[in-house]
């Protein structure tokens, strides 16, 4: 009795948007083929599309098949690609090896981290702000550390979200239950609360038309947009979620790419502790996308309403739904923080004073930002973000992200990320990731500078609207 | 202050391993384990709500109220607290631990070699590599699939890579959702039912019979051969099996897989097939579900590198989701996995899965059946020591588990007694389900002179 399930009702009939694809595993049963009697979760039916960045790779390897010579650069997914630096890979190596010693080797590790490696991640980000080892727990990566919240805090709970954001903040969300159905009209999830950020709020949302929610995610640096909320901003989002009861989720996986003296942790707001988690990772700063390395800090200070510590639930949560980062990486992360004394940074140096390598990275990225935003203003395009964050968040008044994105990727063989993969705030956006290796920025400016100026008409376009 | 005191004693790590400075290598296993001096007492369990001075801020978000619902710290991490205590009391004794199934080997050279090259590829433009496939890297998958599946008709995309069974147990429950029920044995690996708890498919926790409501528990007991009886359990979406299993160490026959697919078959259920220890058979059970004519239709296998390659700290597992699993509306389930592999997942460290994929090679696979063999042999001398003492002992031939029965004893009392008197860790069966009281599992891995130190201190206090 099997059917083929029609997977998604794509009610918005644009034809360049993602649908649900079809399930790419190939067999389908016919006729006899046995189905279970348990039932699809609802949950998972709510969600639209696939994955985001898994679409965007769809869509390059579409195209590779259709251009096989093209040379395609890759400004979508926000992938590193300089090597890690030597010194950090080799601690990684010789840790390897060391396993393979009676003195070296080493079994389960903490599920919260290891401890030197979880004192180091205190010491090096969080030190004026009296963050203590024991709030911080070691994790494979932000996004794994999201679900783990989300299952943490259960399917009753509300969120809000900036509006474009990560898409993982909504994804879990609607996964785990929280959201209601979606709504082609608006392109929201009923019961989660899109806080609009564009340029016209200065990418801070008017928290005065914001209703309360239980939790708030909040990502600065922000990918995609690229801003970093100002001291005055994060305080008042503290103020909100205190006066609300709110807790704040604050992402801060783009904090080493900060310039100016935005701040880098939440926990720098005064009162911050009581309300809000925050969360980080190793993959922008040091390369780690497949090292796979992260961090998340719950404050003691955090309670339920009950009173009840927030981070003996999240300790349960890492004790029972995991198992620890692998303990490579994480010789790899404490060899990334090195232990001979570093110091908070505030001014516009790397946070990091010791690993120096890791600094030249992100400079190097840094310099791939510059070169970006300088091609697009200097075509006229509002280009946004780019100083504190290695994204280029790009305005394309009137047209539809998804076509955009379309156009530019059959001209120029060039990936970016559409915005409105991010929410509806997103569309008429372009992101653009910075990361790639220099030669290929500079092919990319120079593609890009030609598609657009020869092109203005149809960039120009008022009649797609999104 | 009270509280932060008790955070401190809760959160005592379950390894009390140093971490390696590039030059120093630490051998903790016989040292003490340094812990806030302030609290001695065993930590209370961690769901227990504590008192907050009326001062201190509070949000206005609930607590998650299945989280409410456990009654105590996961249990690894809860005999690691006790172990902790243990040395606190007695800072000379040489404790051995035979608790936490947690392996002791090295890992054979040609696998931490594979792991440092790739490491150290890292560091070069050829070499370097960003997010890999959320679903695993491909010849990884490949040679998954080809090392133990090979004339079963699982393919490579039929493959999950992950970073463990633990973690994967909660993606699969996080695919079910909350409107699922689930059928465990009893006992059975703890992971299971917590993850059901969390996730919303239980009741409330029942202390008279010890079970949380909603959740049916298919008792495995010594009498019907450690297999439910099966006309007797009720009819669940999701039912759990482990084989060879933890703790009890029994392996399901052919036969019995056999009545276990047609069971779910019949009632539409789905079976998540737990095959962590099956290169542990030694006997000619089954080592994979999908061994079982239709199991495809019916069954997800997860499995691990933990147990296989010691590879507990480096994190490596896998998943199996036939193409063919199908819900009740005719989806496949494979679909819904792979989009919470990559929405809530970023894939298994890329070093971790070069590790995976040397252990797979005919050098890889041979280094570590001599590991395994190792470990076999320690279960042998357990089984042979506890049998001299003329305890009923099961277990011990197709896993690194002995399951000693202390009939009409408490087994946190018996626990607490082997620890107290011979400075012994072991797990307490009851923290398996109440199927495990009565019982106590002895895990199998452990230097052979602690192995052998260890029967000799069971001799002395038993005989």
């Amino acid at each position: 009795m099997y059917k083929l399930l029609a997977c998604c009702s794509m009610a918005s009939g644009i034809s360049l948007q993602p649908k649900m694809v079809q399930a790419s595993l190939g067999v389908q049963k016919q006729g006899n083929g046995h189905c279970t009697n348990v039932p699809r979760n609802v949950n998972l039916e709510k969600l639209q599309n696939n994955y985001l960045f898994p679409e965007i790779s769809k869509r390059e390897l579409q195209h590779l098949d259709k251009y096989p010579s093209a040379k395609v650069i890759s400004l979508g997914i926000g992938d590193t690609t300089e090597p890690i630096p030597e010194k950090i890979s080799l601690s990684m190596a010789n840790y390897a090896h060391a396993l393979s010693t009676a003195e070296g080797y080493r079994g389960y590790g903490a599920e919260q981290g290891n401890q030197v490696l979880r004192k180091a991640i205190a010491e090096t980000f969080y030190k004026n702000v009296l963050i203590r080892d024991q709030e911080v727990f070691v994790s494979d990566g932000s996004q794994c550390d999201i679900s783990r919240l989300q299952l943490l805090l259960g399917s009753k709970v509300t969120i809000a979200v900036q509006d474009p954001s990560f898409p993982a903040y909504i994804d879990s969300s609607v996964i785990i239950g929280q959201a209601g159905d979606f709504q082609d009209k608006t392109g929201k999830y009923q019961n989660i609360v899109y806080m609009q950020c564009g340029p016209e709020n200065n990418f801070f949302p008017d928290l005065t038309t914001t209703p309360r929610t239980d939790i708030i995610f909040f990502c600065s640096p922000n990918n995609p947009t690229g801003h970093a909320a100002t001291r005055k901003q994060l305080q008042q989002l503290v103020e909100f979620a205190r006066d609300n009861g709110s807790i704040i989720i604050f992402d801060s996986a783009y904090a080493a790419y900060i310039t100016d003296d935005s701040p880098k942790s939440i926990f720098e707001i005064p009162g911050a502790k009581e309300v809000a988690i925050e969360i980080s990772s190793f993959s922008k700063f040091a390369g780690f996308t497949g090292v796979r390395l992260g961090w998340t800090v719950v404050p003691e200070e955090l309670l339920f309403s009950s009173g009840f510590p927030v981070i003996n639930d999240f300790n349960r949560i890492v004790c029972t739904c995991f198992n620890g980062a692998s303990n490579i990486a994480q010789a790899g992360g404490l060899a990334c923080l090195s232990s001979e004394g570093f110091q908070r940074n505030r001014t516009t140096e790397c946070l990091l004073e010791n690993s120096q390598a890791i600094c030249s990275v992100i400079d190097y990225y840094k310099e791939n930002t510059k070169i970006l935003v300088n091609t697009f203003a200097s075509l006229g395009l509002k280009a946004y973000g780019g100083v504190n964050a290695p994204y280029v968040w790009v305005h394309f008044p009137g047209l539809k992200s998804w076509n955009v994105f379309a156009e530019i990727l059959e001209k120029t063989h060039i990936i970016t990320v559409p915005g409105s993969g991010f929410g509806p705030g997103g569309a008429e956006y372009i992101r653009v990731s910075a990361f790639g290796q220099r030669e290929r920025i500079m092919e990319a400016s120079w593609r890009l500078e030609k598609l657009i100026s020869n092109e203005k008409a149809l960039f120009n376009s008022v009649e797609n609207k999104e | 202050m009270s509280l932060m005191s008790n955070l401190s004693t809760s959160m005592i790590s379950s390894s009390s391993s140093a971490f390696l400075a590039p030059t120093s290598f630490n051998s903790s296993r016989s040292q003490s384990v340094s812990v806030p001096v302030k609290s001695i007492k065993i930590c209370k369990c961690v769901a227990t709500p504590q008192e907050q001075q009326q001062t201190a801020y509070k949000t206005k978000v609930s607590r998650n109220s299945n989280i409410a619902k456990l009654q105590a710290g996961y249990l690894f991490p809860e005999v690691a607290r006790r172990r902790a205590a243990h040395l606190l009391k007695y800072p000379n004794a040489q404790v051995i631990s035979l608790g936490i199934g947690d392996t002791t080997e090295p890992i054979p050279d040609v696998i931490t070699s594979a792991m440092a090259k790739r490491s150290q590829a890292l560091s070069t433009l050829e070499g370097y590599s960003g997010y890999g496939a959320e679903q695993g890297e491909k010849a990884l998958r490949v040679a998954l699939a080809s090392t133990f599946y090979s004339n079963l008709g699982i393919e490579e995309d039929d493959i999950f890579v992950s970073d463990g069974a633990k973690c994967d147990i909660s993606r699969l429950q996080v695919v079910f959702g909350s409107n699922v029920t689930m059928a465990v044995q009893d006992p059975s690996y703890p992971a299971y039912v917590d993850s059901s708890v969390i996730m919303g498919q239980t009741g409330q926790f029942q202390k008279d019979v010890e079970k949380y409501a909603n959740i049916e528990y298919m008792r495995c007991t010594p009498e019907n051969g450690f297999f439910p009886n099966l006309s007797t359990v009720a009819k669940t979406d999701i039912i759990f099996f482990c084989s060879p299993n933890n703790p009890t160490g029994a392996a399901a026959t052919r036969e019995q897989l056999t009545r276990l697919v047609q069971f779910a078959k019949d009632n539409g259920s789905i079976i998540v097939y737990d095959s962590a220890y099956a290169i542990y058979m030694s006997d000619d059970n089954p080592r994979s579900i999908f061994e079982i004519p239709g199991a495809k239709e019916v069954a997800i296998e997860t499995a691990s590198f933990s147990k296989y390659a010691g590879f507990t700290g480096v994190r490596l597992g896998w998943t199996i989701v036939p193409k063919q699993l199908l819900f009740s509306d005719g989806f496949p389930v494979a679909k819904d996995f792979n989009r919470i592999v990559c929405t809530c997942f970023n894939g298994a460290s890329n070093i971790a899965q070069a590790g995976g994929l040397a252990c797979l090679s005919p050098e890889g696979l041979e280094a570590m059946q001599e590991v395994i063999g190792f470990y076999k042999e320690n279960t042998k001398i357990i089984v042979e020591t506890f049998n001299s003492l003329g305890f009923k002992v099961y277990g011990g031939k197709n896993a690194p588990y002995v399951w000693v029965h202390f009939p009409g004893r408490n087994s946190w009392d018996v626990f607490s007694e082997i620890l107290e008197k011979t400075h012994i860790v072991t797990t307490p069966g009851s923290g398996f389900g109440p199927g495990g009281e009565g019982f106590i599992r002895v895990s199998a891995f452990g230097h052979r002179e602690n192995v052998l130190e260890a029967c000799r201190r069971f001799k002395q206090l038993y005989n």
